[in-house]
């Protein structure tokens, strides 16, 4: 396979001492992978980033290249080359591998990994099974209605957040997308647009909203079917539903008026609901509530993804294998199954034997049980920076960073697959090239022509 | 001097329609991925014979109107765990990558099921613009088979105000940029302005032909004649391809016949003409019945116009359209999880889990209004096989449906299993019609390379791209069609008797038609105050087709 894309995007060559601009530069730091940003390069450091937000400042302005070893082989420098071979010989011996991550490495790496994986029989899943995955499992339940953002730019007169923050975790999101913008059918911008948001704390988005709701912790699910029933204009007890959401009843019945007389309305919901008790039931009740409303108005959902490809990792896993993570191929082709074949339940029931971990940080973020398994076994590592997950790795690669030292293809949170445009060569390999070294030598062991 | 390496077919019964050959013994001389003149140096040995001796050889079959890349198709393998476990699996293999099936197959089993029943081109019939990204990154995991894709533009916001605006040239840069920016291959238009409306309000969608769209104040007539004659006018291979309004509706013939008119004579194809064929009114079962009748009797006088069947098959599989209000109202028929997504400027999608059974009065009028169509068009050259894959089920079943036109007692079988209502509102019983082997070559690979103004595919004379199938005659044309002796693409034998022997990635076919490049101001204008992305961004380049392959305008540039 080749990936054109990867390698027609290589960053012009950098003079020394000399300014360089990169016009329509690309932010992969959050999901909503704004691609407007100005990018000022001198001597391979990025000085300004334009139209950056706080969390996109720091993104390109922080970044330096690491000065240390591309590879590592158990903690001592080695070439590249070792690393490779290294690599693939965990690989190909064990008996139940697993790779994991992919949500920070563009389309084209994340293809190369799914071929490793399907090669050596693989498991593969990607960090959706720790933040959106409940919303890809109700999705499987009851669809979703969605849509484009730049369609909630031109049409969204009633804009909820439900168990989200942008206001912290996708600072533009108010600005370029869903709240500010003077869309086609909303001349005047915030003013023609209602916004609510609910949640079980006073977030730094509340202050964005003209309506904020404030649920009891835990009742999501209660609080999205009282919506359902007035949607349905079924009876309720206020009182069981203060009781049950901790809001006034009125207060849902309120919004259930402003919801059905809207023209477009649109909840973006995070993973303050998603990963709260009832986690895939809460977000079938979302997807649910915003079908029905169709029945009134038009209404969308969308989740406010949170890594810059994570959107891409869903995609990329769903075209080559059906699903779209938690993928086994024990059996030579590929299986579904969350809960089991997902990397925290692999490695916390101490299954997986060998793993590689792509751009993903699970000696830090992981359960006990799932990290003290994983640092029992062989492992691979590809990050653009030193973690605990690099630590404590068998072959550790030191990768270029994505959309800022290498080009490639990253899907937005609502699908649009966007191009990067990189600012500046890195001495490190990237991710691409890393697995594309891994996987020539895995079908070499294998005996795949 | 080395000799050229030589491949050749040896003694086959070819059928070549478009050059005339109608089952005669052949041989067929293959060099560097092409057809070419046997040698005229009786002395020259091909490196490789393959001996055909009383096999079929046709060119490799094209597939005009399927839905295998994008995001609608990848939306519904997401959506879809619940049916891949269940029959087929493919595992990996030392050659090939592994894959699901389902009713919406993984990239690579695609590609291989294409190869392996024989078809060697495919076209996605439905991708918004702003994803074209999407499908070619899928294409380029999708091995065996040439591909190329439909740009929506029914429902574009730039399409709709140049018309709205009186500015015809205007619209034909815009169509040209489109398809160019894209790498497209050609105009789709699906329930052109419906889309729009339904975007803008609850249920919305328009009822005809001469209803306005909201906001831009015209009509899907309007859209339809103005992109035939811009499309026309830019000498497009595949000029305007029309997935009609009120798909699916009792009663929407008199749309489909309308939209035929509407072309004012320009050349038009419209798809999956089976789900607008439609009698009856008022959403009324009852009164649901069979137009094929009237609709074929313009299209045999028409020869402007060309279709596709979008033959309806008995079994489960998965509707996806990217007819967003369509897709609505199969939701609330079906009840099961729905899908809707909008795309800004541009357009919409629908989709939904659909089971077709042959109980079923209205579904049994599908199956046979599908073949009413095949059987009543007298010209093959205007009727192109498909079943909208999935929609009407699997690009797998044309095997099945090829034995439904070659065997009418097998046709009338089937049709004896259906409810008898069915003989009074359909023509099919009384059609004695069976198709030739000839015939079905030309209505699965010389027409619609001719329809898409592909002249290096569809036939085997000297010139033509090395794409063929050979298969072992046999009395049930199911058993003959499912599974090839041999299938050849770009020279190189993919597949014998089911078994993979070799993959390629194939080749993108695109368009890049001139067009007046000061209009691109004016589109960049328009872009950059409502799209979400840069414009900058927002073609896509070379890099991302592993093998292009412009063709030509039909004036040849």
């Amino acid at each position: 396979m080749t990936s054109g894309s990867t390698q027609a995007h290589a960053p012009t060559p950098s003079i020394p001492g000399e300014l360089k601009i990169i016009q329509d530069a690309t932010c992969t730091f959050c999901g909503c992978v704004c691609d407007d940003i100005e990018l000022t390069v001198k001597d391979d450091h990025i000085i300004e980033a334009k139209r950056a937000c706080i969390l996109g400042k720091s993104w390109f302005l922080n970044h330096s290249v690491e000065d240390r070893p591309s590879c590592t082989i158990d903690g001592n420098p080695a070439s590249l080359e070792q690393g490779y071979d290294r690599a693939a010989q965990i690989l190909t011996h064990g008996k139940y591998p697993i790779v994991y991550g992919l949500s920070d490495s563009p389309c084209e790496a994340q293809r190369v990994a799914v071929s490793i994986v399907d090669w050596i029989s693989g498991t593969i899943d990607t960090t959706t099974s720790v933040c959106h995955g409940p919303s890809g499992m109700a999705f499987q339940g009851v669809g979703e209605v969605t849509c484009s953002l730049g369609e909630v730019a031109n049409r969204g007169d009633m804009i909820m957040f439900w168990g989200s923050n942008p206001a912290e975790s996708h600072p533009r999101h108010f600005t370029k997308y869903s709240l500010m913008p003077k869309g086609m059918f909303l001349p005047n911008g915030r003013k023609d647009r209602t916004c609510v948001i609910v949640d079980v704390r006073r977030t730094k988005s509340a202050k964005a909203a003209d309506i904020f709701i404030q649920i009891k912790p835990k009742k999501d699910f209660e609080a999205l079917w009282t919506l359902r029933a007035l949607a349905k204009g079924i009876e309720l007890d206020p009182e069981l539903v203060l009781r049950e959401t901790g809001v006034e009843f009125s207060v849902w019945s309120d919004l259930m008026d402003r919801m059905k007389a809207c023209k477009f309305g649109v909840i973006f919901f995070g993973m303050g609901l998603t990963m709260t008790r009832g986690k895939h039931v809460n977000s079938e009740a979302l997807l649910a509530l915003t079908r029905d409303m169709n029945a009134h108005t038009r209404f969308v959902a969308k989740p406010n993804r949170g890594h810059g490809n994570v959107t891409g990792a869903d995609n990329v896993v769903s075209w080559r294998t059906g699903y779209p993570f938690g993928v086994n191929h024990a059996r030579g082709y590929p299986r579904f199954n969350p809960g089991e074949y997902t990397t925290s339940d692999t490695l916390a029931n101490r299954e997986a034997d060998c793993a590689m971990m792509i751009a993903c940080d699970p000696m830090a973020n992981f359960s006990q049980p799932a990290r003290e398994h994983l640092a029992t076994i062989p492992y691979i590592a590809l990050d653009t920076k030193e973690t605990p997950t690099t630590r404590s790795a068998a072959v550790a690669f030191a990768v270029a960073t994505y959309g800022i030292n290498t080009g490639g293809t990253v899907y937005r949170m609502d699908d649009v697959p966007i191009p990067l445009r990189p600012a500046f060569a890195s001495p490190h390999p990237s991710d691409y090239d890393v697995l594309t070294a891994i996987e020539v030598r895995v079908k070499k062991i294998l005996g795949i022509t | 001097m080395t000799s050229p390496d030589y491949t050749k077919i040896s003694q086959g019964i070819v059928y070549d329609p478009r050059n005339g050959v109608d089952g005669e013994v052949r041989d067929l001389w293959i060099l560097d991925g092409r057809i070419v003149d046997s040698p005229a140096d009786s002395s020259v040995r091909a490196s490789r014979t393959i001996d055909a001796t009383g096999l079929v050889v046709m060119p490799g079959g094209i597939d005009m109107h399927c839905h295998i890349a994008g995001p609608k198709v990848n939306v519904a393998r997401k959506m879809r765990p619940e049916e891949k476990r269940r029959g087929e699996q493919m595992p990996r293999t030392s050659i090939t990558h592994s894959g699901s099936m389902g009713s919406v197959p993984s990239t690579f089993a695609t590609g291989y099921k294409y190869a392996a029943l024989g078809y060697t081109t495919a076209f996605d019939a439905a991708i918004p613009p702003i994803a074209a990204r999407h499908a070619h990154e899928e294409f380029e995991d999708t091995p065996c088979i040439d591909k190329g894709f439909y740009v929506l533009m029914g429902n574009n916001h730039y399409v709709m105000q140049s018309l709205m605006k009186n500015e015809p040239h205007k619209l034909k840069a815009f169509i040209a940029w489109l398809l160019t920016s894209t790498k497209g291959f050609a105009p789709k238009l699906v329930n052109p302005g419906g889309v729009e409306v339904w975007k803008s309000k609850q249920a919305g969608n328009v009822s005809g032909l001469d209803t306005k769209v909201d906001h831009f104040g015209v009509t899907p007539r309007q859209i339809i004649c103005g992109v035939a004659q811009a499309a026309a006018e830019l000498a497009l291979p595949h000029p305007v391809h029309i997935h009609c309004n009120n798909l699916g509706m009792p009663g929407n013939w008199e749309t489909t016949l309308e939209t035929m008119r509407a072309l004012n004579g320009y050349r038009g194809h419209i798809t999956h003409i089976q789900f607008h064929s439609y009698g009856g009114g008022n959403g009324d079962e009852n009164t649901f019945n069979s137009k094929v009748i009237p609709l074929v009797e313009y299209v045999n006088s028409h020869p402007n116009i060309t279709v596709d069947v979008g033959q309806v098959l008995f079994g489960e599989t998965t509707s996806m359209t990217g007819d967003g209000p369509l897709g609505y109202f199969l939701s609330k028929v079906y009840g099961g999880k729905w899908f809707s997504s909008d795309t800004e400027m541009e357009s919409g999608c629908g989709i939904t889990p659909i089971k077709y059974r042959n109980k079923s009065l209205v579904h049994a009028l599908q199956w046979a209004i599908g073949l009413e169509w095949y059987l009543l068009v007298k010209d093959p050259w205007q009727v192109v096989m498909s079943t909208d894959h999935p929609n009407g089920g699997s690009f797998l079943a044309y095997p099945q449906i090829i034995r439904f036109l070659m065997d009418k007692t097998y046709r009338r079988d089937v049709l004896k299993t259906c409810p008898p209502a069915i003989l009074e509102r359909s023509s099919l019983w009384e059609i004695d019609r069976e198709y030739t082997l000839n015939e079905i070559a030309i209505i699965t690979r010389a027409g619609p390379a001719k329809i898409l103004g592909l002249n290096d595919k569809g036939h085997l004379g000297a010139g033509a791209d090395a794409d063929i199938t050979i298969y072992t005659p046999h009395e049930n044309k199911e058993v003959m069609f499912e599974m090839p002796r041999v299938v050849i693409k770009s020279g190189r034998v993919l597949v014998e008797q089911g078994e993979i022997r070799e993959t390629l990635i194939g080749k993108t076919l695109h368009v890049q038609p001139n067009y007046d490049l000061e209009v691109e101001t004016d589109i960049q204008e328009w872009f950059e105050k409502y799209y979400s992305i840069q414009w900058r961004n927002y073609p896509v380049d070379l890099s991302y087709l592993y093998e292009s392959c412009v063709i030509p305008t039909r004036r040849g540039s």
